[in-house]
C-alpha cells in the first residue's frame, strides 16, 4: 500500500502541475469525475478521440497553407473552429488558446500568421499528448499497486 | 380509466434521447453524460442521419418506428451539411415529431444565433461544453412534460378555462392557442429563473443557457 501511496501522491502533484501550467482546465476535471466502473477508460478513450482529431485537422490545416495558388482561409478557419470545440470539451486549455488566436489571423487572412499558429498548435499538442500520456500510465501503475485514482480539482 | 393509469409505463423512467453531432469527442461525451443520467442514448454524426433515425428523410419504405420513441433532441448548431438549425426546422415542420423537444448546443454563444434557435422553437440554446447539470436539468424538464402527457394534459386545459374572462386576462398565464411566440415576456410573477426571459431582452450576460419563456409553465 505504500507504494500505491507514494504513486497517488505522484499523481496528485503531476496533475496540479498540469492545471497549474494550463494544459489542462476545469473540463479534465469534469470529464475524469464522469469515469466509472461502467467505463472505466473513459478518460483515455476521450483523449485517444481527440488526438485523433488534433492529427486530422492539423493535416487539414497544413495543407490547406500550403497551396500556392491561394489559401482558402474559410477552410482553414473550419479546421481551427473544430479543433477548439474539441479542445475546449476535453479541457485542453493551451491548444485551446492557440486556436482562439488562429481564428483571428484566419479572419485577418494572413498568412504568416496562421503559419506560426499551426506550428504552436502541433506543439501544444504534442505536449499535451506527452503529458497526458504519463498520467495515465501513472493511473495505471497507481492501479496495479492495489489504489485509487484521486480526483485532483 | 384508473387502472389504466397505473398500468401506464408513467414510471418509466428511461429517456431515449437522440444526439446530434459531428464531433467525435463531443459524441462521446454527451454519451456519457446521458448515460450517467440513465438516459438512453442514439448518437447520430449528421442531421441527415437523425433525420434517417427518426423516418424523416422522405424515404418511403421506413417507417419511422424509431422517431416514436424520442424524448428528447439535442443537437449540435455548426455541423457540416445540415446545421442544427436546420434540422430543428425539419422537425419542427414535421407533424408526427413537432412535440419532441429540440436542444440546441454551439460553441459560440452568439445572440443572433440563439435567437433564431429560440424562435424556430428550440426549447434550449446550450453553450458548449455542456455539463452534467444542464442534462440533469434537460431531464427533468422532459420528464415533467411526460408526466403532464400522462394526465392527458388536464392541468393546462383547466388552467385555460380558469383564465377565461376575456377582457380582463391581465394577471393570469395569456391564454394563448398558439404554443408558439416564445419571445413574449413571461408575466412578471411566474419567472422565477433569470434565463426564462427571452433571449432578446437580456444585455449580452455570461449565461451559458437560454430557454424559451414558457407560456405552459410547470407550476
Amino acid at each position: 500500500m505504500d507504494i500505491a501511496n507514494q504513486l497517488q501522491r505522484q499523481f496528485m502533484d503531476y496533475s496540479t502541475s498540469l492545471h497549474r501550467e494550463g494544459f489542462v482546465d476545469d473540463q479534465f476535471t469534469q470529464l475524469q469525475k464522469l469515469q466509472d466502473e461502467n467505463s472505466p477508460d473513459f478518460v483515455v478513450e476521450v483523449a485517444s478521440l481527440f488526438f485523433e482529431d488534433c492529427e486530422k485537422l492539423i493535416n487539414n490545416m497544413a495543407r490547406a497553407l500550403e497551396q500556392q495558388q491561394g489559401v482558402d482561409f474559410k477552410q482553414v478557419d473550419a479546421s481551427v473552429h473544430q479543433l477548439k470545440g474539441s479542445s475546449s470539451s476535453i479541457g485542453a486549455m493551451r491548444v485551446k488558446n492557440v486556436c482562439i488566436a488562429f481564428r483571428s489571423f484566419c479572419e485577418a487572412q494572413n498568412r504568416e500568421g496562421c503559419l506560426r499558429c499551426l506550428q504552436q498548435v502541433t506543439h501544444e499538442y504534442s505536449l499535451l499528448k506527452n503529458k497526458l500520456q504519463t498520467l495515465f500510465r501513472l493511473e495505471k501503475q497507481i492501479l496495479a499497486a492495489g489504489g485509487s485514482i484521486p480526483i485532483v480539482e | 380509466m384508473a387502472i389504466a393509469a397505473e398500468v401506464l409505463p408513467s414510471g418509466s423512467q428511461e429517456l431515449h434521447v437522440l444526439a446530434v453531432d459531428d464531433s467525435h469527442v463531443d459524441r462521446k461525451v454527451i454519451e456519457k453524460l446521458l448515460n450517467i443520467s440513465s438516459c438512453k442514448v442514439t448518437a447520430v454524426d449528421s442531421g441527415t442521419r437523425a433525420l434517417q433515425f427518426l423516418g424523416l428523410d422522405g424515404e418511403k419504405g421506413s417507417l419511422g418506428l424509431n422517431g416514436l420513441k424520442v424524448n428528447l433532441i439535442l443537437t449540435d448548431y455548426s455541423m457540416p451539411g445540415m446545421t442544427g438549425y436546420e434540422l430543428l426546422k425539419k422537425i419542427k415542420q414535421s407533424s408526427a415529431f413537432r412535440e419532441i423537444p429540440v436542444v440546441i448546443m454551439s460553441s459560440e454563444n452568439i445572440l443572433t444565433r440563439v435567437d433564431r434557435c429560440l424562435e424556430e422553437g428550440a426549447e434550449e440554446f446550450l453553450v458548449k461544453p455542456v455539463k452534467l447539470s444542464d442534462v440533469k436539468r434537460l431531464k427533468e424538464f422532459v420528464m415533467r412534460g411526460k408526466t403532464e402527457e400522462n394526465k392527458g394534459r388536464r392541468v393546462h386545459k383547466r388552467k385555460f378555462e380558469d383564465d377565461s374572462h376575456p377582457p380582463s386576462s391581465s394577471s393570469s398565464t395569456p391564454s394563448s392557442s398558439t404554443p408558439s411566440s416564445p419571445l413574449l415576456p413571461p408575466p412578471l410573477t411566474a419567472a422565477p429563473f433569470a434565463c426564462d426571459i427571452a433571449a432578446s431582452e437580456l444585455p449580452s450576460s455570461p449565461l451559458r443557457s437560454w430557454k424559451r419563456s414558457k407560456l405552459r409553465d410547470s407550476d
